[in-house]
């Protein structure tokens, strides 16, 4: 018994270097998935965030074909970035939506008119009540949704070139 | 020139460090006694280094030397000098060469100072710490270098984290590293006596000095950063339960633990072991909380350079030393005699109550920092936060807290029960009374922890004086005031804690030039908003004037800073300190309509949070200089009979 | 004067969308109290206890962040309407996981976090145990 207590402590440390080593190896990636992800979008209603589109309700998410949800900010930098690849994917025939979190009518008008608009809808999230309700936990976000209106994909950060093959894959499996 | 001779300097300690262990070893394992007479020299020597280039590196970023690629990324020439100075160890590899700093000087100071021990486990307890420190030094050596320099120099300097920019910088982090790495020499104390098998009450007497001073500065290293981190960022919270918080209350936790197990080992002969182990858990919680911080695993609000390459590094030496001390306590402790074992009502079980609630507390602040890292390794993400430890750590310190109080008034050897309850009495009437007080006042309007905070400080803070009930004061020892005075801080601070829970009142408001709002008893009338330039920063600036009563009225200027070499904005609080409570207000942003938001905080006897770390340290003060001095006059006395 | 405080609002302002800040003011109830102290108590309550999304490791009741004042702003409205703070909790969970709330949840997974004290006390205990002399006859 006192053999057992004595070398306890050696013990309960070589867990917790396991532990640390197991973090050290897998570093937290610190990215918060959405838990919705193979739920049915939320319902919401948004007005029109730039002054040549409309503004989004879900419904219009959940027309039979898989449509592409980008939440994106005129004041975010990496939106920016990603905005190359949001036109090549428009240029293969997806249909993209989008939600401005936070966001005024000039300054997306700007934004569009600067890095082009690959959008059919642009929602204003103004207090970030949508992006909220949909488990989006920064901009930019994509979400793939399916015909029916159901999310499938959650691409956290900025779509990167590389990664257009993989979400033009998702939207085809999603149909 | 200057980064040259830095890097030469902490070389040659690091030879030094080398050679003080080999000499070491081979004087005590090879039986070579002759080479044991150069090892305190050496220790003294490498200590000397290692404070040079610890001063080289300041001497860089005091000159701005943008030669240098840490002063370059981590400096500005237009900062003000105090963050030049200061800002030497805001970042990684300078607050490093701090740690093997602080542990060098600690090594020549026990080689220097270091009389009761027996030589072999001095010897041993030396080449302990030489063995840590050259971990360190070849850390700094081949994973941080500070003193690194770039070709072509950089036209300015990157400038310091805002958030940093503060006078605590120049205090918090010294007076943490001094208390954390303190800690180091008990751990080698420990590795000494285990090799050398010597755990008495001789060798417990020679450890408290370094176990005091090292929990002294602890302590006032987390009061300071408690008070930075709640005028800093901003929201009036002083204690977040944050991983890099915990990493330095958890070794404070062993730390206090140890303090009190020495202590029954000194008097009592009694656990023997348990101080060992607790002796190399103290420092081991430092390594811990070291890496815990730097690797980045796990997430924090406090400002930290992080770095996963360098925590494979650190990971490293802490499976070495902790490893190797938990695996030398195993093969060696068996040959330790259990000590002498007590009575059920005495003041040895108090400790051991003490101790074993504090190890509990520390067991749970360590297992909740890291229950988010252990799920996320079967794939699900949890927080694990303030609800959680306020709930379970809470009502178990209020316990330690009770225990704190009885302790003092309970004899040595054996006591009898209704003798140590006969002198609770008067605590005890003050938490019947408090209790009642309390219940008629505030009942349902303040939360069962606070609740119980208030009158467990009440009664532990009469407690805590009853030691000096009926004594002769001036023939009281200098170290039972310091017992009594500490005893009192943690009564203190406590109350503090649980007034500010309690009671604080908050107002959010939103106003226009020339408007008035009311937090608690104080009317704040906003006068204007005006721009201020700093050395390198601006700001809005509020003129708030603050009545309380009929009282006079007083300026307040809280502040948005803007800091342009970081692109960063802070919020300056202004607080405006009162015998009974602290206002804090802070400038918000502008809102729509062009109001200004306030957030206004009265915080009723907050500070005494801070007032109780304050006594806390300072009775630990007086108990280390009563006690050396204690030492003193005996051994005069021996050398005026002989 | 005037001239230059709006000379620095604006070097804010422009500085935000740098930072990757909305430049938006915040959301009405963000920093604003419910006029009814015991609903502002319930919404604050519930804040301290959700984690902020853009943070590190901070609730959102102290975060700058615009979405925690989003988040606080959304929080109070639901509350004035009458729903309950746990309602409200779950509903965020649903969306984030357990990891939006510092609360632990009723998730077995956290089930040993609540056993840690009790199996502390309990291993303490043991050691102790033979080390207290029964008291003399």
């Amino acid at each position: 018994m006192r053999k057992l207590l004595i070398w306890l402590p050696l013990g309960l440390f070589l867990g917790f270097f396991a532990l640390f080593a197991s973090g050290l190896l897998k570093p937290d990636d610190r990215v918060i998935t959405s838990k919705l992800v193979g739920k049915t979008l939320p319902a919401f209603s948004l007005p029109a965030a730039a002054s040549d589109r409309p503004g989004l309700v879900s419904t219009e998410l959940a027309t039979g074909k898989p449509r592409l949800l980008n939440i994106f900010a005129s004041w975010c930098l990496p939106c920016a970035a990603e905005a190359p690849q949001l036109l090549a994917l428009a240029q293969e025939g997806v249909e993209i939506d989008a939600i401005a979190i936070r966001d005024a009518r000039p300054d997306v008008d700007r934004f569009l008119a600067r890095y082009g608009n690959p959008y059919s809808r642009i929602g204003l999230d103004a207090r970030s009540g949508v992006q909220i309700a949909l488990g989006s936990s920064g901009v930019p976000e994509s979400f793939v949704i399916d015909g029916k209106g159901r999310i499938v994909y959650q691409h956290v950060g900025d779509i990167r070139a590389d990664d257009v093959p993989m979400i033009l894959q998702r939207l085809k499996d999603a149909r | 020139m200057i980064a040259e001779a830095g890097l030469i300097a902490l070389w040659l300690a690091f030879a030094l460090a080398l050679l003080q262990l080999t000499l070491v070893g081979f004087g005590l394992a090879g039986g070579k006694q002759e080479l044991l007479g150069s090892v305190r020299p050496i220790a003294v020597a490498q200590g000397g280094l290692i404070v040079i280039a610890f001063a080289l590196l300041i001497a860089l970023f005091l000159r701005s030397d943008m030669s240098v690629l840490l002063v370059v990324n981590n400096s500005h020439s237009m900062k003000p000098w105090l963050y030049k100075f200061a800002g030497t160890w805001g970042n990684h590899e300078g607050s490093m060469l701090l740690w093997v700093t602080v542990m060098g000087v600690a090594g020549a100071a026990v080689a220097l100072f270091e009389r009761a021990l027996r030589r072999d486990t001095h010897m041993a307890t030396l080449g302990g710490q030489a063995a840590i420190s050259l971990g360190f030094y070849a850390f700094l050596l081949f994973a941080s270098n500070p003193f690194a320099r770039i070709d072509p120099p950089a036209a300015d300097g990157q400038g310091l984290n805002p958030l940093l920019q503060d006078p605590g910088l120049a205090f918090h982090p010294p007076t943490l590293y001094l208390g954390y790495v303190g800690l180091s020499v008990a751990f080698s104390f420990a590795i000494g006596a285990l090799l050398t098998r010597r755990v008495d009450a001789a060798f417990a007497r020679a450890m408290r000095p370094w176990v005091l001073g090292a929990w002294i500065l602890l302590t006032l290293g987390i009061t300071a950063g408690s008070y930075w981190a709640y005028y800093e960022l901003g929201w009036g919270g002083w204690w977040f339960w944050d991983p890099v918080e915990n990493a330095s209350l958890m070794p404070w936790l062993a730390a206090t633990a140890l303090l009190h197990s020495v202590t029954v080992l000194a008097t009592r002969d009694a656990l023997r072991a348990w101080t060992v182990m607790l002796a190399v858990i103290a420092f081991s919680m430092s390594m811990v909380g070291t890496f815990l911080v730097r690797s980045g695993i796990l997430t924090s609000v406090h400002a930290f350079a992080v770095d996963p390459e360098r925590g494979t590094f650190i990971l490293v030496l802490l499976g070495f030393y902790i490893g190797g001390a938990l695996a030398l306590f195993g093969w060696r402790v068996g040959a330790v005699r259990e000590g002498a074992p007590f009575e059920l009502v005495s003041r040895e079980t108090m400790l051991v109550v003490n101790n074993l609630l504090l190890t509990v507390i520390l067991g749970l602040v360590l297992i909740g920092t890291l229950y988010p890292l252990m799920t996320e390794a079967f794939g699900h993400k949890v927080s694990v936060g303030a609800p959680y430890f306020d709930r379970i750590a809470g009502p178990i310190a209020l316990i330690l807290m009770l225990v704190m109080a009885a302790g003092p008034l309970t004899r040595w050897r054996r006591d009898r029960l209704s003798v140590v309850a006969r002198r609770l009495l008067v605590p005890a009437v003050i938490a019947i009374f408090a209790v009642a007080l309390l219940a008629w006042v505030a009942w349902g309007r303040i939360g069962v922890l606070p609740f119980f905070g208030l009158v467990v400080a009440l009664a532990v803070g009469a407690g805590s004086i009853a030691p000096l009930w009926k004594r002769n004061l001036r023939r009281t020892p200098l170290f039972t005031y310091g017992m009594v005075i500490a005893h009192l801080g943690c009564a203190v601070s406590l109350a503090g804690m649980a007034c500010d829970s309690a009671f604080t009142v908050e107002k959010l408001a939103a106003v226009r030039v020339g408007d008035s709002v009311q937090a608690g008893d104080w009317t704040l009338q906003f006068n204007r908003i005006s721009p201020i330039a700093g050395d390198n920063w601006t700001a809005l600036q509020a003129d708030l004037e603050a009545v309380r009563g009929g009282g006079a009225p007083v300026m307040l200027h809280p502040q948005s800073r803007f800091f342009a070499s970081a692109a960063t904005t802070t919020t300056e609080a202004a607080l405006l300190t009162r015998w009974n409570g602290q206002l804090y207000v802070v400038l918000g942003q502008e809102a729509e309509d062009g109001r200004w938001q306030l957030r206004i905080w009265w915080k009723p006897f907050v500070t005494l949070i801070w007032l109780g770390g304050i006594l806390i340290a300072l009775g630990g003060a007086l108990a280390l200089i009563g006690r050396e001095r204690r030492g003193w006059q005996l051994k005069w006395r021996e050398r005026a009979a002989a | 004067m005037r001239i230059l405080v709006a000379l620095i609002a604006i070097l804010f302002s422009v500085s935000a969308p740098v930072m990757g800040q909305s430049a938006l003011p915040p959301a009405p109830y963000a920093n604003r109290q419910i006029s009814d102290p015991v609903l502002e108590r319930k919404a604050k309550a519930l804040m301290e206890t959700i984690r902020c999304l853009t943070c590190q490791s901070q609730s959102i009741a102290d975060s700058d962040a615009s979405m925690a004042g989003d988040m606080r702003s959304q929080i109070r409205e639901r509350i004035m309407v009458g729903e309950e703070p746990e309602h409200i909790r779950a509903w965020l969970i649903e969306r984030y996981g357990d990891w939006v709330s510092y609360e632990p949840t009723a998730n077995p997974i956290l089930w040993p976090l609540w056993a840690a004290p009790f199996l502390l006390i309990g291993l303490g205990l043991l050691l102790l145990r033979g080390r207290i002399r029964r008291k003399r006859k």
